[in-house]
């Protein structure tokens, strides 16, 4: 008996670990019927989408600086996800994390080291996020506001401080010199960048390049994307270490513990002692933490200054969801997905302009994809559910012939 | 002469279990039929096929002598056939007669209500089952609650009636009215099976019995006259079971839990508990009987830390009177919750998460900040090993388990803290036979460990079986302490129902 219980339950994990495929597969096969009515070659279309994205060193150098903020704003999704709340405001505590960076980072200038303004500025936007995701969650635990409709309002409070102070306190005196008033940021000293990998390997004495070593094929690719100038930068490894972390805090400390008991049952571990309240509001910081340095990592890493806030957080705070539901909300499970899901959004800027179909058809892609992967999740839980009951049965009948 | 249902050779296959192996059952008209097994061992799984919820995998189903094939629960409706289930399905703002009507096609367009709650009167007047059918729901008390249920199947032309374990939920003054209605349906020619196992109840209201194990039926149809508890026992499980659990004698030590003059409202902001006080002693076990619902949740609740109150309660000398329930656990206060599945235990986490909820703070499976799985899962093992826990490893989420050996869990982990003081509430109930056993024997172990246990029970056997002392409870106010010796269930049954026991030395000596 035991041995058909075991076998019964690694079977369900090898269908749950194949469902995201599936639901991937699915979102494409139906995107295909669209693009078919669209009179547009569903072939010709993802074969731009996937050589657009994974087979040349500046397409994978994008989908990898595209899923570092996926990946960061995913790990706090599963936080939150784990703890038994849901961010829906990823998207502002990203903005506000960006917005405190660059202003730590233009306030302190060059006073001090460069590597350790990049650490302060980078801890700013971190706590800052992590503030910004307290709030709804303290608004949850004492007044019970629900955090769906808090985080999203939270949302347009960062937007439009953004917008406010990027009009006013914060905006390139160039700007306002110039007379052209565009809502941006002076742009960050350059020794506040975050290294690339080019100048990492450059310093590391790489300094050939593919076709100087008569490499060539996708091989040439590889060795360009970490050698040859990308715009990929060292976000990409405090998103991966920052994986590892969430997953050793979340599975292997006390506090992580008692942030997944919450989520899983409050009341068993109000019974077992835990101050719930307190986990809610600390699993959204965290949550709202993880977001915030992800627009820490965006304004370091990547632009340097602070612009249009919507276009800093390009959606990455929505798409970081579906990128921690599809990693099963498992931190480790978020790094491959964001990755996947960056793909989706370069290869898509790709074949629009492969096969001339609009900018929102990728969106739509992306939304098929969240659609099969929330109702493959809803059909595998069925299935547990009805597996439960068999299981129990089985349970008591072992117990009975004892 | 023809039954009233016919299941011949039902085969039921879920994957992997055989749930029903090759079942007969008959049921005649106009009896009742109790269906008895321990949990698991496919009652519900055979009812569900009667009343088409699931469809058999071999065997031939007979309505009154016609053979039928039900596709969904529609069919078996149609063909008279209700089913009451344990857990009630009614929309808790809605009245009595919009929850009977609930589905139906007439009334079709208008609500023309006043007619149909005449009509619903009409019903209850024939087989006794009172309930205001202007009442919402939500008003209603479970027994009620479960009257709407029944009413629910008659309106719909239901003359078999199929109750899953109807009893568990109702005091026992609600069971003996749910056995005259039974009776009184029976008389009109209805006919009833009566899914439980409590084995007294059975004896005592129906007419015939089938037994089923592991799937398997072991007694079909034997005439339910002349059966004991025993004899259905050993059907049930298979072999012979010890049935009252026998504790020592033993004197009491010191006073570990005092509660004086507490008071505390419930979940609707009602006062609950009135000026309640109570001491319970080192090694001894004190008994709170009472109908469901008059404080003894709430009672539970102020002790462990999970409810405020007004009042002192001392553990050792120790107040801890409306602080977090983690001051509780760290004064000793181990606690058997009432819901085991949604207090007791977190149902997505594996069995070793289950059981290190309350140690892992210190050593050896943690160290305030970072939790030690192997060490954890060692201790998860032990415990299963020393509790005899059945499940195929210590990995396997809590959900997974059975009532019994998820109960077994919870105590292993409670049992494993050493507690001074130990409050279970309804530590057996939903339990079968041969689980019953063994938690009640934990719990005699722990009395005579020197722990002072505080027992909430609505099963007054139990209660008389391990308590030292029972306290009766009645509108969160204590009626009185009497010592288990010197009474018997009708001091203690006048007592829940609102009488107060003359104050006697015995009582307030402690």
């Amino acid at each position: 008996m035991p041995k058909r219980l075991i076998s019964s339950f690694a079977s369900g994990k090898i269908v749950s670990a194949l469902l995201p495929l599936v639901a991937v597969t699915g979102a494409l096969l139906v995107g295909a019927l669209i693009l078919l009515l669209l009179q547009k070659n569903p072939v010709e279309a993802y074969s731009a989408m996937f050589s657009g994205a994974f087979t040349n060193k500046n397409g994978l150098a994008d989908t990898l600086v595209k899923a570092t903020p996926l990946l960061l704003v995913g790990l706090g999704i599963a936080i939150a996800f784990r703890g038994g709340v849901i961010n829906i405001g990823a998207e502002g505590q990203l903005i506000v994390g960006a917005l405190f960076t660059t202003w730590l980072g233009l306030t302190i200038g060059e006073r001090l080291p460069g590597w350790i303004t990049i650490i302060i500025a980078l801890l700013g936007g971190t706590l800052m996020g992590g503030f910004w995701g307290a709030i709804p969650g303290y608004l949850k635990a004492k007044l019970s506001v629900n955090e769906i409709l808090s985080t999203v309002m939270m949302n347009q409070i960062a937007i439009q401080i953004g917008y406010y102070l990027l009009r006013g306190p914060m905006i390139d005196p160039a700007e306002l010199a110039a007379g052209t008033n565009i809502p941006q940021s002076a742009r960050l000293p350059r020794s506040l960048d975050l290294p690339r990998f080019t100048d990492i390997a450059k310093a590391l004495g790489f300094t050939e390049r593919a076709k100087d070593l008569g490499l060539t094929g996708f091989q040439a690719q590889l060795y360009g994307l970490f050698v040859e100038p990308t715009r990929l930068h060292v976000g990409l490894l405090i998103a991966i270490v920052m994986a590892v972390l969430v997953y050793i805090f979340l599975w292997r400390t006390t506090i992580g513990y008692r942030i997944r008991a919450v989520g899983i049952n409050p009341a068993a571990s109000r019974y077992a002692g835990i101050n719930v309240d307190r986990y809610v509001v600390l699993s959204m910081g965290l949550s709202g933490a993880l977001a915030g340095m992800a627009g820490a990592v965006e304004i370091l890493g990547l632009h340097h200054r602070m612009f249009e806030p919507l276009a800093v957080s390009a959606g990455y705070g929505f798409s970081g969801i579906v990128a921690a539901l599809f990693g099963k909300l498992h931190p480790l499970g978020a790094i491959p997905s964001s990755i996947l899901f960056g793909g989706l959004l370069v290869g898509g800027d790709k074949m629009q302009r492969a096969v001339q179909i609009p900018q929102v058809m990728v969106t739509a892609v992306l939304g098929l994809v969240v659609l099969f992967v929330v109702s493959s999740e809803i059909w595998s839980r069925r299935r547990a559910n009805r597996r439960v009951s068999t299981n129990n049965s089985n349970a008591s009948e072992t117990e009975v012939s004892v | 002469m023809t039954h009233a249902v016919e299941m011949h050779d039902i085969v039921v296959r879920f994957p992997g279990v055989l749930a029903n192996d090759h079942v007969n059952f008959t049921l005649q008209k106009g009896e009742i039929h109790a269906l008895l097994g321990e949990n698991g061992a496919g009652k519900s799984t055979l009812m569900n096929v009667l009343a088409g919820l699931y469809k058999q995998t071999g065997g031939i189903l007979r309505v009154h002598g016609k053979p039928v094939s039900f596709n969904s629960p529609k069919d078996a409706i149609a063909a008279g056939i209700g089913m009451v289930h344990q857990h009630f399905m009614l929309v808790p703002t809605q009245t009595v007669t919009e929850n009977i009507l609930l589905g139906l096609d007439d009334p079709k367009f208008f609500l023309n209500l006043s007619k149909y709650d005449q009509k619903i009167l009409e019903l209850q007047e024939q087989f006794g089952l009172r309930v205001p059918p202007t009442a919402k729901i939500w008003q209603l008390s479970v027994g009620e609650q479960q009257r709407v249920e029944i009413l629910k199947t008659l309106y719909r032309g239901a003359n078999i009636l199929i109750m899953d374990e109807p009893t568990a939920v109702l005091a026992p003054q609600e069971i003996d009215d749910l056995m005259n209605t039974l009776r009184a349906m029976t008389e009109q020619g209805k006919s009833v099976i009566f899914i439980s196992h409590k084995l007294h109840e059975v004896t005592q209201i129906a007419d015939r019995v089938t037994v089923l194990r592991k799937g398997k039926v072991t007694a079909e149809g034997i005439d339910a006259a002349g059966l004991t508890p025993a004899k259905l026992a050993q059907l049930m499980v298979g072999r012979e079971v010890v049935f009252s659990v026998k504790k020592s004698r033993r004197e009491p030590g010191d006073v570990v839990l005092k509660v004086e003059n507490v008071s505390a409202h419930n979940k609707k902001g009602v006062p609950a508990l009135r000026g309640i006080s109570l001491s319970v002693r080192s090694g001894e076990i004190l008994g709170i009987a009472g109908v469901a619902g008059n404080g003894q949740s709430e009672l539970a609740e102020v002790i462990t830390g999970l409810r405020p109150c007004t009042g002192k309660i001392t553990v050792n000398g120790v107040d801890i009177a409306n602080r977090p329930p983690i001051i509780a656990i760290n004064n000793g206060v181990a606690h058997i919750p009432e819901d085991r599945g949604k207090v007791g235990s977190a149902p997505n986490m594996s069995i070793t998460e289950n059981t290190i909820m309350k140690n892992y703070r210190h050593a050896p499976v943690g160290n305030g900040w970072s939790i030690d799985f192997l060490k954890a899962r060692n201790f998860a093992r032990k415990l299963k090993k020393k509790y005899d826990i059945l499940a195929p490893n210590v990995r396997v989420p809590a959900r997974k388990l059975s009532g019994g050996n998820l109960q077994k869990v919870i105590l292993a982990r409670e049992i494993s803290a050493e507690p001074k003081m130990m409050v279970a509430v309804q530590p057996t109930r939903g339990l079968d036979v041969g689980a019953i056993e063994s938690i009640q024997t934990l719990l005699l172990e722990q009395r005579e460990a020197g722990a002072a246990i505080l027992l909430i029970s609505e099963e007054l056997e139990e209660l008389f079986t391990l308590s030292d002392r029972i306290a009766v409870i009645y509108e969160g106010e204590i009626m009185g302490v009497v010592s288990t010796e010197e009474t018997d269930i009708q001091e203690i049954g006048l007592m829940m129902t609102g009488s107060r026991r003359e104050p006697q030395p015995s009582a307030n000596a402690q």
